[in-house]
């Protein structure tokens, strides 16, 4: 009951927001605290780091683009063939890391993400270099005419709060709970019968598949879709937005991204634009060193020593 | 493309509701210029930080006012990423009031920003970017091309070397919009005059090792080996073809070199390379009266074409206000390309209808190690180019708005 | 010009001869990060840093110190291998008991910020570095014009690595090294002291890289961004070897440099992907890496 008042209270913040802070910049947190949640599903749940994560997020947001800018189709459809082209990679690329464990998992996830980056440096339909600029937000079910931002960040909200809800589901399932056990005790999970293997690949897709989701979103918002998704950069990003906001807790991803994006956005226009890179170095080395359960997860704990 | 060119009219329009088109006056009682380059990387020294000095000064030689509202300079690092670039754009006009945006480099970055301008009715002044696409396919009522764009440099570099009897090209491209657009436009002006391209390649921005490419250059039997990129890529390809020998072999043509990246590399491998440019600083009295100016505010070093652009285009944007009385976007552009643009940078000067600044180029060749004077002194003059000559025509540019009437 | 099938063998084998280079760096970059995980069991992603600050290093000292390029090719891989000691010392050993994850995601961060400090104080538009005058000019072989200095680059790194691959392999140095990877608790045990050594590791492991960037410094130009971008590379290159053998990844390395060279000549569309697709290749064939011991 008190966690519902809590999503409440939040849902309302959440729909008066934009009447207070730019509403560019509360759609970009949202497709980025999307884009965490689905990472941490396999991180914090599964315990599988990922670095490749941003040719999820890449691929939604360039198969998104290519559609509203080349085919007839909407908003809704074009977000969902980014999500499914994003899945199907998940699917492929899934079935080659799970063949490894622990730091081989995230070295081979890293290398498989910089074969799409050059795949889409080099292939004709992404643009290249310039991306694919100037594309059209369209209107969504023929009726809301999402090139007005608060139109597009009311379906942005709904957009996370679709996939924040699908995350929750997920883990708070039967299968969520043989992803437990399989994070406790791999081991275990073997010879209780558990194929570990195709449950990694299957939580995998959803995972890969959301993130596409975030990057199909995030090119509708920003209207354009370009190598900075793709690049590993984007996949340390999400490590740190969900390291630091708390792997493993359900709402530490979207704190984390909250966070990184308003230092992203406060660094980059002033002269401290150069220091982005040095401050977010620096947040991984103190998180790993001393605050490793990230704000929700130190906060969870002071509330559960304190109360 | 029919629903993307909808949907921006369907913005623009809904933002000039919003905001009420303002028939005279300054918007937000504040002429706010947005200067957006490349502060740190390889495009750095030939635009970026300088560019923002360059701005401040014309702003300063014009009085600091305008219409009796200040003049306001704000500036951003756009790390030559579209992306970056068109989000600080988006929060400048949103959020900032900004009015008219000065730089942008890589043609990506120039490419998303001028789309989030135009949408608004605000003005582009593209003073360091080479692609010739914004007066032509991309071309915008709201956009000012400066300083120079890839017909210029290829008629100005490619012709003289083709008619000269250098008839076989190998292009080594800069994997993107630029360095395709450079190496289409003068694979155009080869063909056109009789030569062959017989290969190329495509170098990703940012390249360390070109030693590969070079060694394609080398047996592809080419008279030339031409370079369609700029800043340290040019630097760094030239000097692998240097270590490979193979600028014995045969000659190298450098299709975008900035005074800076001449400056950066050995006389013994430049010395005697011809190129174009759109300013040189030890021109004349007028070109070297500013650049001494520029140079005390950037400890001595030299100003690029880019950064000359810059000045010229906000100089001639503030007269432009001035004149039409008002920071509206179309009446502003409307004066600009009203009068002609004759200063220090500017020769027999004019803005086009479709953007295109059209003025005159210098075909300059890069002083070897005994020539040289000074550490400054790095090109000598060979030939004025008429900008009539240099740049392409209106009508074999293709944009529509412009040929229209 | 010689013909085979069409193939034009003087570009071939000047292609085959890049790759050769880039495979020293790779093999390089790859025993560095062989040795440490022998030891540490940790991936360094630091490694890519490390390179790049020894690329900087050897700039700055020639440029504020007067150092020339052979005294840094000795002092700047000393001067790093110190600085990695430290690393290991305060950083990376009070989380040695925890998952190994955590030291990945810590070294990234360190690669992270020197990456940072290097574009804040340098820019990223790369600083040039003169060929020392003892290795200008080049070679004229039959079938290429062959750079002194690249010729230089392979000499001198098989040596290191061959001399490294040695000392590990073949004197007692090394079967301690050896006997610690597998059971530190017993070497404990026998009075040998395993963090010195451990500690000892990771600097030289790391001072490896330090040496591939003083030795790039002439021939690439010295940027902040030169070491994330071969570092992926190398990732893939050390899951296609597998983490069993310190010749194993010397071989790789090597290995996937001539495979590159090859590409650039055959398809050079695919050159940049060439060795991603491989590891992919040998994903599905043998998970464990070529010369892996894992089951």
């Amino acid at each position: 009951m008190k966690i519902n008042k809590f999503y409440l209270v939040l849902f309302l913040l959440a729909l008066v927001a934009p009447t207070a802070l730019y509403p560019v910049f509360l759609m970009k947190v949202l497709c980025f605290a999307l884009f965490a949640c689905a990472f941490n599903l396999l991180l914090g749940f599964v315990g599988l780091l990922s670095f490749g994560h941003a040719a999820f997020l890449g691929t939604g947001g360039y198969v998104t683009g290519a559609m509203m800018l080349h085919t007839g189709m909407g908003p809704e459809l074009s977000i969902l063939a980014g999500t499914v082209a994003a899945g199907l990679l998940g699917a492929v690329y899934g079935k080659l890391a799970v063949k490894r464990e622990g730091i081989y998992f995230a070295m081979v996830t890293l290398a498989l993400a910089q074969l799409a980056f050059f795949f889409y440096l080099q292939s004709p339909f992404t643009g290249g270099e310039d991306g694919l600029q100037g594309v059209p937000r369209g209107t969504l079910l023929g009726m809301f005419d999402l090139s007005d931002n608060m139109n597009m960040y009311y379906f942005v909200l709904a957009i996370f709060i679709f996939g924040f809800w699908l995350i929750h589901r997920t883990i708070h399932s039967p299968f969520g709970q043989i992803l437990k056990a399989i994070r406790e005790n791999e081991p275990r999970a073997v010879s209780l019968g558990y194929n570990v293997n195709d449950y990694k690949w299957v939580v995998f897709i959803i995972s890969s598949a959301l993130a596409g989701l975030a990057g199909s979103t995030k090119t509708l918002v920003f209207q354009l879709a370009s190598l900075t998704d793709v690049h590993w950069h984007m996949s340390g990003e999400v490590v740190l937005m969900t390291l630091l906001g708390g792997m493993g807790t359900i709402f530490g991803p979207v704190v984390g991204a909250g966070v990184v994006v308003t230092i992203q956005n406060y660094l980059s226009g002033g002269e401290l634009g150069n220091y982005i890179h040095i401050i977010m170095g620096l947040i991984f080395i103190v998180c790993v060193l001393a605050f490793r359960s990230g704000i929700v997860g130190e906060f969870q704990k002071m509330v559960k020593k304190n109360f | 493309m029919k629903l993307m060119k909808k949907t921006v009219l369907a913005v623009a329009m809904s933002l000039a509701t919003v905001t009420g088109v303002q028939a005279a006056g300054v918007s937000d009682d504040v002429v706010k210029i947005g200067v957006l380059g490349d502060m740190g990387g390889v495009y750095a020294d030939i635009a970026g930080p300088g560019s923002v000095v360059a701005v401040k000064m014309a702003v300063e030689d014009f009085g600091g006012t305008v219409l009796g509202q200040p003049i306001e300079v704000v500036s951003a690092d756009d790390q030559n990423k579209a992306d970056v670039g068109s989000s600080i754009a988006r929060k400048w006009i949103d959020d900032e009031n900004v009015d008219v945006i000065n730089g942008a480099v890589a043609s990506s970055v120039t490419g998303a920003v001028t789309k989030v301008m135009t949408a608004a009715e605000k003005i582009t002044l593209i003073a360091a970017s080479a692609s010739h696409a914004f007066t032509t396919k991309a071309c915008s009522p709201f956009n000012a091309h400066w300083t120079y764009d890839v017909v210029a440099l290829a008629n100005g570099t490619v012709k003289p070397m083709v008619a000269s009897g250098k008839e076989k090209w190998f292009f080594i491209t800069a994997d993107y919009g630029f360095g395709h657009a450079l190496e289409k436009v003068a694979t155009g002006v080869i063909k056109d005059n009789g030569g062959t391209v017989v290969g190329g390649v495509r170098a990703p921005l940012g390249t360390t090792d070109f030693s590969s490419y070079i060694l394609q250059a080398q047996s592809s039997g080419a008279d030339v080996i031409a370079l369609a990129n700029a800043g340290a890529d040019m630097v760094n390809s030239l000097k692998t073809a240097a270590e490979f020998g193979v600028t014995e072999m045969m000659d190298v043509a450098g299709l975008l070199v900035f005074t800076q990246n001449a400056q950066a590399l050995d006389p013994a491998i430049a010395g005697g390379m011809k190129l174009t440019t759109g300013f040189y600083w030890d021109m004349d009295d007028q070109t070297r009266a500013w650049s001494k100016r520029y140079m005390e505010r950037m400890d001595g070093k030299i100003p690029s074409m880019a950064h000359a652009g810059a000045y010229s285009s906000t100089m001639h944007y503030l007269n432009a206000v001035k004149a039409a009385g008002t920071d509206e976007g179309k009446a502003v552009m409307a004066k600009m390309k009203e009068t002609p643009v004759e200063d220090f940078f500017s020769r027999n000067g004019y803005l086009r209808k479709d953007g295109r600044m059209v003025h005159d180029m210098l075909q300059v060749r890069i002083k070897t190690a005994d020539e040289r004077t000074s550490a400054n002194d790095i090109f000598a003059i060979e030939k004025v180019i008429k900008g009539d000559d240099a740049f392409l025509e209106l009508s074999k540019g293709g944009c529509e708005f412009a040929m229209a009437k | 010009m010689a013909t085979f099938l069409g193939i034009n063998l003087f570009a071939l084998s000047g292609q085959l001869l890049v790759g050769l280079i880039n495979g020293s760096f790779y093999a390089l970059l790859s025993l560095g990060l062989a040795i440490i995980f022998g030891l540490l069991k940790i991936i360094n992603f630091a490694q890519g840093a490390m390179y790049m600050l020894g690329a900087f290093f050897a700039w700055m000292a020639l440029n504020y110190m007067g150092i020339n390029y052979w005294a840094a090719l000795i002092l700047v891989p000393i001067v790093i291998g110190c600085i990695a000691i430290l690393i290991e010392r305060f950083l990376v050993r009070p989380i040695a008991g925890e998952d190994h994850l955590y030291s990945l995601l810590l070294t990234f961060g360190i690669a992270l910020v020197l990456q940072g400090v290097f574009t804040h104080l340098f820019g990223s538009s790369g600083l040039p570095y003169k060929i020392p005058a003892e290795l200008s000019g080049g070679t004229k072989l039959p079938f290429m014009y062959l750079p002194n200095y690249r010729a230089w680059i392979i000499v001198i790194s098989l040596i290191v690595c061959g001399s490294t691959w040695w000392v590990i392999e073949k004197t007692k140095l090394g079967a301690y090294l050896r006997a610690g990877t597998e059971n530190p608790q017993l070497m404990q045990g026998f009075g040998i002291n395993v963090p010195l050594i451990t500690t000892l590791t990771f600097g030289f492991g790391v001072a490896l890289a330090g040496f591939a960037g003083v030795l790039a410094a002439p021939v690439y130009s010295v940027s902040p961004d030169m070491g994330s971008s071969v570092l992926i590379v190398v990732f893939a290159i050390v899951v296609i070897g597998g983490m069993g053998s310190i010749g194993g990844a010397i071989l790789t390395g090597l290995l996937m440099g001539v495979v590159e060279g090859l590409t650039k000549y055959f398809y050079p569309e695919a050159s940049a992907t060439v060795i991603f697709l491989v590891m992919v290749i040998v994903l599905l064939i043998k998970p464990a890496g070529l010369f892996g011991k894992e089951a």
